[in-house]
């Protein structure tokens, strides 16, 4: 027994879904399985990207601070512009320049900058680093290694750096120095060992003995056997950059947004600032291709869903022409019947999208427990977004109702005569 | 109910335009009991179209329940059928996917006036009138013919219409079915003073209507009320149809 707390067309439209249980399953079974590719490549798409750009953005700041590239200036005439009386002021260059040679430079008044940037919407971390390459000297090997005087406090918040140590500890006092697990074995040393450090050359040459306070590993062999991290103050010193710094390192909230902060970074303080964006412009390329072809996907699933849905209904339209005929004879008016079937359709998408939200949730719960790296340990983490549910749910739906939309007109227009006739 | 000079054609202008009524000139008084007979192909269902205003005639002017309904739009048309007209088919046209008792209700429900308790009551009310109390919860597909017939009898009451259209009600019924139908459709009209149009080929319920209206090719052949042609039912009745 139906009461009034629906209106007429949906207490019709639930009866007439469930007298047509198989058609009904079926469509919405059809539905379900589209939402869920759907919702499983999306929630898969989105962890993969994400899992990319961690491991990116993991050794690395999303933002660069770097000082004041040097340039020459070439040399230049003004020249009077010939003929025609004109007064063309022109500019000649008088010689080819030469690229001038990049010496370590430090960022002007970096401290006041630092905080100035630090206070910016979406900035989260900004961290003084001073790096430059310099030698390592252990009896008789010699390393070229890329020294990076740090403050631990700043830095570790943007690299985790004490995550990745395999031996000793991170506390970077002025004469202690990390070095990777490749230059350690290359020169045979272990924590509590002492490396000679040089940088410079000639007369400029400083050199300091640090003790090797912990041995990091970052998963990568290049990077194990040249990077360093000192102290701020040592590297400052090594590298002839008394209280100076040779870049800023920033990280912001949305890594997607590093660019536009980039910009108003440099905007705000005159200095060049990259973006990881920009510093992996391939990277970014092929992530924003595998987000375009993955939308075109989602678009093609959606639009079969729609012509699935579409089709049944017309289907429904010619089975229930003598039906609908008959609720026009008792006075049901065609704008009745238009709402009847658009109802159908949203709700034959709206419960296959719930259902198919479900599987599509199964599948990635499914994917997490069978995707495993060797060591067990999960390929990479999904997010299970209540956005991409919501918005999987309110796009099926529209879909259902612009889908049925034709075939609901069609039923809106049938002429009753006809109808019930037969 | 007065129609003037009703034509109807079909397919207007096209190469295969037929034209079903030519000009019918037909009052009915309210409370009447009217026998509409003539055989298979002469206009009558066409006629009890026009007059329950599911079609439009072609030509003409078709007065119901006091309104001119020429002038009227689809949407007028369909509120003035939904609350002045009950129709009764010749297959039974319950709609399946509900009971006997929903079926009732389902007028009122979709006219969107009525109370959840009125239209209740009033619904089983109208199923008591035609006798299936017993059968208001069952599917309607589990009627037999006369009780499904019942049912869309107390279903086209439901309105409260002043004008009932019975387009062969009896016609797919056993005898006793068919008389059962008969009986109640002349109670109605008797207790509640509902005008019925009754199309039959059946000569027997003709005959036990107040009036005869004998449609052939489109045109009123006999009626009785017409003082051009004198009736002759009886004999307009045996032909074969």
């Amino acid at each position: 027994m139906f009461s009034r707390r629906l209106p007429f067309e949906w207490i019709v439209a639930l009866r007439f879904l469930r007298e047509g249980r198989l058609q009904t399953a079926f469509i919405i079974a059809g539905v379900a399985i589209g939402v869920a590719v759907i919702v499983f490549m999306s929630a898969l798409m989105a962890g993969l990207q994400s899992n990319f750009i961690r491991r990116v953005l993991s050794a690395s700041a999303h933002i660069e601070l770097l000082p004041p590239e040097q340039v020459s200036r070439p040399l230049r005439r003004g020249a009077q512009g010939i003929g025609g009386g004109g007064e063309v002021e022109r500019e000649v260059e008088a010689a080819i320049v030469q690229v001038p040679l990049q010496r370590m430079t430090s960022i002007d008044q970096w401290q006041a900058m630092a905080v100035q940037i630090r206070a910016m919407p979406q900035v989260r971390v900004v961290a003084p680093i001073a790096a430059g390459s310099a030698l390592v000297v252990r009896g008789g090997a010699t390393r070229a290694i890329t020294l990076s005087g740090i403050d631990p406090e700043q830095y570790f918040r943007i690299v985790d750096l004490p995550a990745k140590v395999v031996r000793g500890d991170t506390r970077l006092l002025g004469g202690d120095i990390l070095i990777g697990t490749e230059l350690a074995r290359d020169l045979g040393v272990d924590v509590g060992d002492t490396l000679r450090v040089s940088a410079g050359t000639g007369a400029g040459a400083v050199s300091t003995t640090l003790s090797i306070c912990g041995v990091f590993d970052l998963g990568n062999k290049g990077a194990n056997q040249r990077s360093t991290y000192v102290a701020l103050r040592t590297a400052q010193s090594l590298l002839g950059l008394p209280g100076g710094v040779s870049g800023l390192q920033v990280t912001v909230s949305d890594v997607y947004a590093a660019e536009t902060v980039a910009r108003a970074i440099t905007a705000a303080t005159g200095i060049q600032a990259d973006s990881w964006i920009t510093a992996n412009a391939q990277f970014f390329t092929a992530v924003s291709a595998q987000t375009t072809a993955n939308t075109a996907i989602r678009f093609f699933v959606g639009l079969s869903v729609a012509f699935g849905i579409a089709s049944v209904l017309a289907v429904v339209v010619v089975q229930r022409s003598r039906e609908i005929g008959i609720l026009r004879a008792m006075g049901i008016s065609r704008a009745q019947i238009l709402r009847l079937f658009l109802l159908q359709g949203g709700l034959l998408a709206l419960s296959g999208a719930v259902l198919g939200s479900g599987i599509g949730a199964l599948g990635l719960v499914l994917w997490q427990r069978l995707a495993r790296n060797a060591d067990g340990t999960p390929l990479f983490g999904l997010v299970m977004d209540p956005a991409l549910f919501a918005a999987a749910l309110l796009l099926a739906t529209l879909t259902g109702l612009v889908a049925a939309f034709a075939p609901a007109r069609s039923a809106a227009r049938l002429d009753p005569v006809v109808a019930i006739r037969g | 109910m007065q129609l003037r000079g009703v034509r109807k054609v079909y397919n207007l202008g096209m190469a295969n335009e037929t034209e079903v009524l030519h000009g019918i000139d037909l009052t009915v008084r309210s409370g009447e009991f009217c026998a509409v007979v003539g055989p298979s192909g002469s206009g009558k269902s066409t006629l009890l179209n026009i007059v329950g205003l599911l079609d439009r005639a072609t030509a003409g002017t078709v007065e119901v329940c006091g309104e001119q309904t020429t002038v009227l739009d689809d949407g007028a048309l369909t509120r003035l059928r939904g609350h002045g007209i009950g129709f009764v088919f010749q297959h039974h046209h319950l709609i399946t996917a509900f009971t006997a008792l929903e079926n009732v209700m389902l007028p009122m429900l979709g006219a969107e006036e009525f109370a959840n308790d009125a239209m209740r009551v009033r619904a089983e009310a109208l199923i008591a009138s035609v006798g299936l109390t017993a059968w208001q919860d069952n599917a309607s597909g589990e009627l037999s013919g006369g009780q499904q017939q019942r049912v869309a009898i107390a279903r086209a009451l439901a309105m409260g219409p002043a004008l009932l259209l019975a387009d062969e009600p009896t016609g797919n019924l056993d005898t006793r079915s068919a008389d059962e139908v008969f009986a109640l459709l002349r109670r109605l009209n008797a207790e509640q003073g509902t005008t019925v149009l009754f199309v039959t080929h059946n000569p027997v319920f003709a005959e036990r209507c107040d009036r005869i209206i004998e449609v052939i090719d489109g045109r009123i052949a006999t009626d009785p009320q017409d003082a051009v042609t004198p009736p002759t039912p009886r004999r307009a009745l045996t032909e074969p149809t």
